[in-house]
């Protein structure tokens, strides 16, 4: 049955999505070797934005790998059984989403030939530094974990691993907010409560990208996922959903709260042109008041495929922050002078009109099409599809529990 | 059935390892072995941690609009590329006009490096790259940059760049690379000479005074002991090598 189901996505569908993704993982090296060939002055990032489009796209997917693991915690360590059969899958998205994350970031280094050096040269104070601990383990222990959950004979391991593993994924989140969280020198970053932010934010993104994912597998096998499956994971999703928007509203009034970063403040929120548009229109219009309309109130609940339009727009509402808080961070200038008029040949005093290039943008949705290629392949040759036994869920009281 | 030649070819590779050993030891001409030749290209001395360079800035004699210390910056580093968008050309060294919209007081300084002695930069580095050496000069190794920009977020100073293009007509003495961040080295180049960073010199109003903040005999020691001098974001407690007078 299990081997039946997974050879739907043979043929002509499955060389369609992976060269799909083929194509714009493709399209994205190619974009990443024109910025090296030539030198990142291609790009719209400069010496005032030098992290730009890549990063907002290679922080999503690092943060989602990480939250997307949730889904197996949920089966392995805190027992649920409805997420069980969820595992596998949970797990390959982790590797996918990362190994694309990683794709995209490293690509993007002024100097992404040195990448040995990178693995070779450790400086232990530095937050990047630790990633190169962090990563590989994950990779490891992720691996490890679906070797548990998928052979029925190691499953006796699989709890052990799983906890690890879920340990593991909250010190690597903890790692990426940290990168920001470290900062002192900006008034957007420099923040405690930076790290558990995007702990609760990796739940909602890697939910979302599982939501959408299961769907696009469970079509291709012609199945519909169990109503009140469904409706949980909707209704986890909208949870994460709304404690993201409170950990968001702690970070903005903790800044808003001190005297000398409310012009800061003025700018991403109010009057500085695209981000405020982004934060308001994207991430909290789009990414999260919809969301939780459509997940919780009847008659949008009614519309066709709610829960997965509800994922999309969490993703772009994800993207949407990830582009106000690291763009806007850096395009807000630095307060070297409080109270001063600056200027400058170097543009200090300035806020950046920072605007991707193409070459930007290719790479950036390569990391998308990277995470979709393994994906589909992976799921072409080993069984990924959640398979839930609903008889058994329902006799066991467990789809309630 | 190979061993014996195994054996003896084991023998052979262990004699050659020892009598090349020995050999590096043993004259190549009279009064010259191999190991001088290496020494030879090692630095005799480093830098001390009993030195720590510094700069001070008077800003009361900083002219708005010069810009000598930023031409000779360029010319001693070789920084002599052409960039469309300024924003993605390096500035190791700017001008920077403060006015206080209050009072109207007006203020032009040289903003660099500022080697702090809890420089962020260095400890963000994912590789090391960044720096600091034991006479308090702040850094970037080269050859391990790997160009990935962290230290530009947690320089609070704006004083490094990325190096957006190809470049020619390098400086020999001063090393730059496509891909790799770089910022102010205090020209230490010339400082390990003995000489004065080339900002130093071109200033024209003798309004930046270099040496040895630790020295209690320096000039520069005896100046920050008795007069006010600022650190710029001295909230965030860095010990900054470069000092501030007159803001």
């Amino acid at each position: 049955m299990q081997t039946e189901l997974n050879n739907r996505l043979e043929g002509q569908s499955f060389y369609n999505v992976a060269g799909f993704g083929a194509l714009i993982s493709l399209l994205g090296l190619g974009a990443a070797l024109y910025m090296e060939h030539n030198g990142h002055h291609v790009t719209g990032m400069n010496n005032q934005v030098f992290w730009g489009l890549p990063h907002v796209f290679a922080i999503f997917l690092i943060v989602a790998a990480s939250g997307v693991l949730n889904v197996a915690s949920i089966g392995t360590v805190f027992g649920k059984k409805v997420y069980k059969p969820r595992g596998p899958l949970s797990g390959l998205l982790a590797i996918t989403m990362l190994a694309a994350g990683l794709f995209v970031i490293m690509l993007d280094l002024g100097r992404a030939d040195r990448l040995v050096i990178a693995m070779t040269h450790v400086n232990w104070t530095s937050v990047f530094g630790w990633n190169m601990v962090l990563y590989p383990v994950f990779f490891g222990l992720v691996g490890l974990y679906i070797w548990m959950l998928m052979e029925r004979k190691m499953y006796a391991y699989s709890k052990t691993v799983g906890v690890a593993a879920f340990i593991w994924r909250l010190v690597m989140t903890t790692g990426t907010g940290s990168i920001f969280g470290f900062v002192v020198a900006r008034q957007a970053y420099h923040s405690a409560v930076i790290a558990p932010m995007f702990i609760i934010m990796s739940f909602a993104w890697g939910l979302a990208v599982f939501l959408i994912v299961q769907r696009m597998m469970f079509g291709w096998n012609n199945l519909e996922l169990n109503e009140q499956i469904r409706r949980r994971m909707n209704n986890l999703l909208g949870t994460f959903i709304a404690a993201v928007l409170y950990f968001v509203v702690v970070y903005h009034l903790t800044n808003i709260y001190y005297a000398k970063q409310l012009e800061f403040e003025q700018f991403i929120l109010l009057n500085g042109g695209v981000f405020p548009k982004l934060f308001w229109g994207g991430f909290v219009v789009l990414g999260t008041i919809l969301p939780l309309l459509l997940l919780y109130v009847p008659s949008f609940q009614r519309i066709q495929g709610s829960g997965i339009i509800a994922s999309v727009l969490t993703i772009i509402g994800g993207l949407c922050f990830l582009y106000v808080f690291i763009i806007g961070g850096q395009a807000y200038p630095l307060d070297m002078f409080p109270g001063m008029e600056v200027k400058s040949s170097f543009f200090d005093g300035h806020i950046d009109n920072y605007v991707p290039s193409m070459p930007e943008i290719l790479l950036s949705i390569g990391g998308f099409g990277v995470a979709l290629t393994i994906t589909v392949i992976a799921v072409r040759v080993l069984p990924f599809l959640p398979q839930d036994d609903i008889a058994k869920l329902q006799a066991s009281g467990a789809l309630h529990d | 059935m190979n061993q014996p030649q195994d054996k003896s070819r084991r023998s052979f590779v262990g004699t050659a390892a020892i009598a090349g050993a020995g050999l590096g030891t043993l004259a190549l001409a009279p009064g010259l072995q191999l190991i001088q030749v290496s020494e030879a290209n090692t630095p005799t001395a480093g830098a001390s941690s009993k030195v720590r360079w510094g700069m001070l800035i008077d800003t009361t004699k900083c002219a708005s609009g010069c810009d000598a210390c930023v031409k000779a910056c360029a010319t001693e580093n070789g920084i002599n590329e052409t960039v469309k968008d300024p924003r993605q050309g390096s500035q190791w060294i700017r001008k920077i006009d403060l006015k206080n919209p209050k009072t109207g007081q007006e203020h032009s300084l040289p903003m660099l490096c500022q080697h702090c002695a809890n420089p962020p930069c260095v400890d963000v580095c994912p590789t090391g790259a960044s720096m600091k050496r034991a006479d308090g000069i702040v850094l970037v190794d080269r050859h391990i940059c790997i160009g990935c920009r962290y230290c530009m977020l947690a320089c609070p100073y704006k004083a490094r760049s990325l190096v957006h293009m190809p470049l020619t007509e390098q400086n020999p003495e001063v090393p730059r690379g496509q891909g790799c961040v770089e910022s102010c080295t205090f020209c230490v180049q010339r400082v390990d000479k003995g000489l004065k960073p080339a900002c130093i010199e071109a200033c024209p109003e003798g309004a930046m005074l270099f040496g040895d903040l630790n020295d209690p005999n320096s000039a520069i020691a005896q100046r920050v002991a008795k007069e006010k001098t600022t650190q710029v974001r001295g909230d965030l407690q860095l010990n900054l090598g470069v000092r501030y007078q007159g803001i």
